[in-house]
């Protein structure tokens, strides 16, 4: 009884040192992390949307010949983003991803000075696609195009 | 009597008396920048009213791209006062964000973010960031053509910080695009997130201004100066503060009710004279004048990692104010700073 209470008293003198201690600590800190990372991992996980995988589509039918005039442009889709359809002043047909190589706004042709526009931070494109004055950094992708009967096909590379 | 015992019965179950006290004691200096001392409150006040009116609008408004436009022509046009509670809560959210910046200039030039303030000025520029989350998250909520472009343009600029770009665009985007999945993200983050960490962060703001107490000028430091109590003197002329910006509200909701615009359309060329909100606009008018190639980086990328350098060491600020010389070099910096947001944000109106 005497000796009892006495490593009690020891115990309780020093209760954050020896090995059992250390190991208990080490014990708790260890299933507390796996704990934590249990819980956290599919948090982040869900966070991140799930890529959606798209059929590739190498071409569209963008419009129809008769639809478009001389000196004007039309937004069309290219699957889910957008392209820009051009009949230039003189006739010929031109296509090119709608999508500001700057920071994504969507270009238009501008009749008045003949070239395409982005309306967000006034980058401008010749009608070669060259980004030509303003911030965009790079060109705007080039499509094919191709008339077949009425229709205008538009396609990739 | 009876009341007596109401009060004393619930003194002993909640103990409120020694709140009571703290108010009481609690005096505000009395100097010629006192006027500055409103500004925070008034941000409170705005803050409150953008609880209040955004709970109104959550009654109605349904967070999809197929009905959030109609939703929100729904309140403006058929519910009763619908248009008065959706123009004070975009007029609110404004006007906060022009006191929180006049709250923060004048905390910045009195230089009350110094010892042992220093988290105090922390926490206050985090709610800054904040509100403008708020601002750019509620923006996007009407899916109208001007948020939609606002939001690609805004998101893409999250998309262009290293390393963590992509993941940060498409955590944001909910997707590579902005679509309908961005508007249900946004519309978490406007109403559960954003508040939430917004209450707990002005909680911490607030324990800590009573803690510290205001702050004095330098000039001030160690001098006699006046004070008035903050029971009533300081709460009844805050009071009056509230109640012009009420009226201010109202006048501005009446006479300039925020438009709505057209539906977002995301095979629609972006409109001439697109621009973001006056807060945004000189980070915006930046970006548009950068040329597109600086040496052989991209500029957006320069002018977008600049803008989040300078933010970063605007919340260091008390940690950078170390000597009297280094004080007067930041309050240059400062005006330089406020001179330059205010000459962009003309230039994007008017150029």
């Amino acid at each position: 009884m005497g000796s009892n209470s006495q490593t009690e008293n020891q115990a309780a003198q020093a209760p954050e040192s020896g090995p059992r201690r250390t190991f208990l600590n080490f014990l708790l800190g260890t299933s507390a992390g796996a704990t934590l990372v249990a819980v956290l991992y599919p948090v982040v996980k869900y966070l991140i949307p799930p890529e959606v995988i798209e059929a590739a589509q190498n071409s569209v039918v963008a419009g129809k010949v008769k639809d478009i005039a001389p000196n004007s442009g039309q937004i069309f889709k290219f699957g889910t983003k957008p392209g820009i359809l051009i009949r230039t002043a003189s006739g010929e047909l031109k296509a090119f991803s709608a999508t500001c190589t700057h920071l994504d706004c969507i270009v238009q042709y501008r009749p008045d000075q003949k070239l395409i526009w982005c309306a967000c931070h006034n980058g401008q494109y010749n009608l070669g696609g060259h980004n030509i004055s303003g911030p965009p950094p790079r060109p705007l992708e080039e499509y094919t195009v191709n008339v077949r009967g009425e229709d205008i096909v538009v396609s990739k590379g | 009597m009876k009341a007596q015992a109401a009060q004393q019965w619930l003194e002993e179950r909640i103990g409120m008396s020694a709140v009571t006290k703290l108010a009481q004691k609690k005096v505000v200096p009395v100097h010629r920048h006192s006027i500055w001392y409103y500004f925070g409150g008034m941000t409170l006040f705005l803050f409150m009213v953008q609880v209040g009116t955004g709970i109104l609008l959550l009654l109605y408004y349904r967070p999809s791209a197929e009905t959030a436009f109609e939703s929100v022509q729904f309140i403006v046009s058929e519910v009763k006062f619908g248009w008065l509670i959706r123009s004070v809560h975009s007029w609110s959210a404004n006007l906060m964000i022009a006191v929180l910046f006049i709250h923060m200039f004048s905390v910045f030039f009195m230089r009350a973010y110094r010892k042992p303030r220093e988290i105090t000025w922390l926490s206050g520029v985090v709610l800054l960031f904040l509100a403008l989350a708020f601002g750019f998250s509620g923006y996007l909520l009407p899916w109208n053509k001007l948020a939609y472009f606002a939001t690609k343009v805004g998101t893409d600029i999250a998309g262009v910080v290293p390393v963590v770009g992509k993941f940060l665009l498409r955590f944001l985007r909910g997707g590579d695009e902005v679509t309908g999945a961005t508007l249900t993200r946004f519309f978490g983050f406007h109403v559960a997130v954003l508040p939430a960490t917004a209450t707990l962060l002005i909680a911490l703001h607030l324990v800590l201004v009573q803690k510290h107490g205001m702050s004095v000028p330098p000039s001030l430091e160690g001098k006699p100066y006046r004070t008035m109590k903050f029971v009533p003197n300081f709460v009844l002329r805050d009071l009056i503060g509230w109640v012009l910006a009420v009226g201010a509200l109202a006048l501005l909701a009446a006479v300039l009710p925020w438009e709505l615009g057209e539906k977002a359309d995301p095979f629609a060329s972006a409109p001439a004279g697109i621009r973001p909100e006056w807060y945004f606009l000189f980070m915006f008018q930046t970006l548009k004048l950068i040329p597109a190639k600086i040496l052989s980086f991209d500029g957006e990328v320069i002018g977008i990692l600049s803008f989040g350098v300078g933010g970063l060491l605007w919340v260091c600020v008390p940690f950078l104010d170390r000597s009297p010389k280094i004080a007067k070099l930041l309050t240059v910096i400062g005006v330089v700073i406020l001179l330059y947001i205010i000459g962009m944000t003309i230039y994007g109106y008017v150029g």
